[in-house]
């Protein structure tokens, strides 16, 4: 039988590589009968679904000021663009 | 003689660029290497790159687009130079939360459940977000990136193995221990909001 913790690592792995069915089999007779894991297991394609739509909302906010490319750099970077155009 | 079929955006404007387009990459980046002068560094060496591609701009698609596409590259080439072996953190990792998340017998210590009632619903919290992006700033570098190429970058397991220089076990160890971590920290920040 199957603890919470290693159901956890293997409900993680599931989401990179299919699992042994044996493991896939114990995994899920796990979460049919444990709320946490399989709360867990829902909130991880969650997060991944989040990331993925919305990857921009991990970092500043739009508009604020650490969002913007600060001017020392802008600078650096047009001249750079500027010596590369020549 | 000008051709007036042509798209507005199918040319390029290079010395436009930074003003209109940096700040978009360079909030690209930052959300995704978490440190303002590594963006500002992948920022410049995008536009660098493609000004030297200019000419292989086949005009479909527009020009910002197209500058986003080489600055995602440009973000992957600095997380591998970030990983490197020789950069100390290689084959590092990182911190694995599981003794303080599972007692002796291997139960969870705590709900590891932050999202109640319906998940989905907490996407539209900006508590939500606040939570999440704290929290992966949080993480160790390694296990950061490794989660940021594969969840928000959805790189495939094997390419971000290469770019890390990593197995896939230690792939696999890394994501977890970030999930891991991940979930106790947001459900502490969420908690302590008063939003469980």
């Amino acid at each position: 039988m199957l603890r919470c913790r290693e159901v956890s690592k293997l409900v993680s792995e599931s989401m990179e590589r299919d699992l042994p069915l044996r493991q896939r089999l114990a995994v899920r007779l796990h979460l049919m009968m444990c709320r946490m894991c399989a709360g867990f297991a829902r909130q991880l394609r969650l997060l991944r679904h989040a990331a993925r739509e919305n990857p921009e909302r991990l970092g500043p906010d739009e508009g604020a000021p650490e969002a913007r490319l600060p001017d020392e750099a802008r600078e650096r970077i047009k001249a750079a663009l500027h010596n590369g155009h020549e | 003689m000008p051709d007036h079929t042509s798209q507005p955006e199918s040319t390029l404007n290079p010395a436009d660029w930074v003003d209109r387009h940096g700040d978009t990459l360079y909030r690209f980046a930052l959300a995704r290497l978490r440190d303002a002068e590594a963006a500002e560094e992948v920022v410049q060496e995008s536009f660098v790159a493609a000004l030297g591609a200019r000419d292989q701009y086949s005009g479909k698609g527009s020009e910002g687009a197209w500058l986003l596409g080489i600055c995602k590259r440009k973000v992957v080439d600095l997380v591998r130079r970030r990983n490197r072996p020789d950069t100390g953190t290689g084959g590092d990792l990182g911190p694995d939360p599981s003794e303080a998340m599972f007692d002796a017998k291997g139960n969870w210590r705590l709900d590891p459940r932050i999202l109640k009632g319906r998940p989905e619903d907490a996407l539209e919290r900006k508590e939500f977000w606040q939570a999440f992006r704290g929290c992966l700033g949080r993480l160790s570098q390694r296990q950061a990136d490794a989660f940021t190429l594969r969840e928000l970058e959805d790189l495939k397991s094997d390419e971000i193995c290469k770019e890390l220089g990593i197995s896939a076990s230690n792939l696999w160890v890394l994501l977890h221990r970030a999930r891991l971590s991940l979930t106790a920290c947001m459900k502490s920040h969420l908690e302590k909001w008063g939003l469980l």
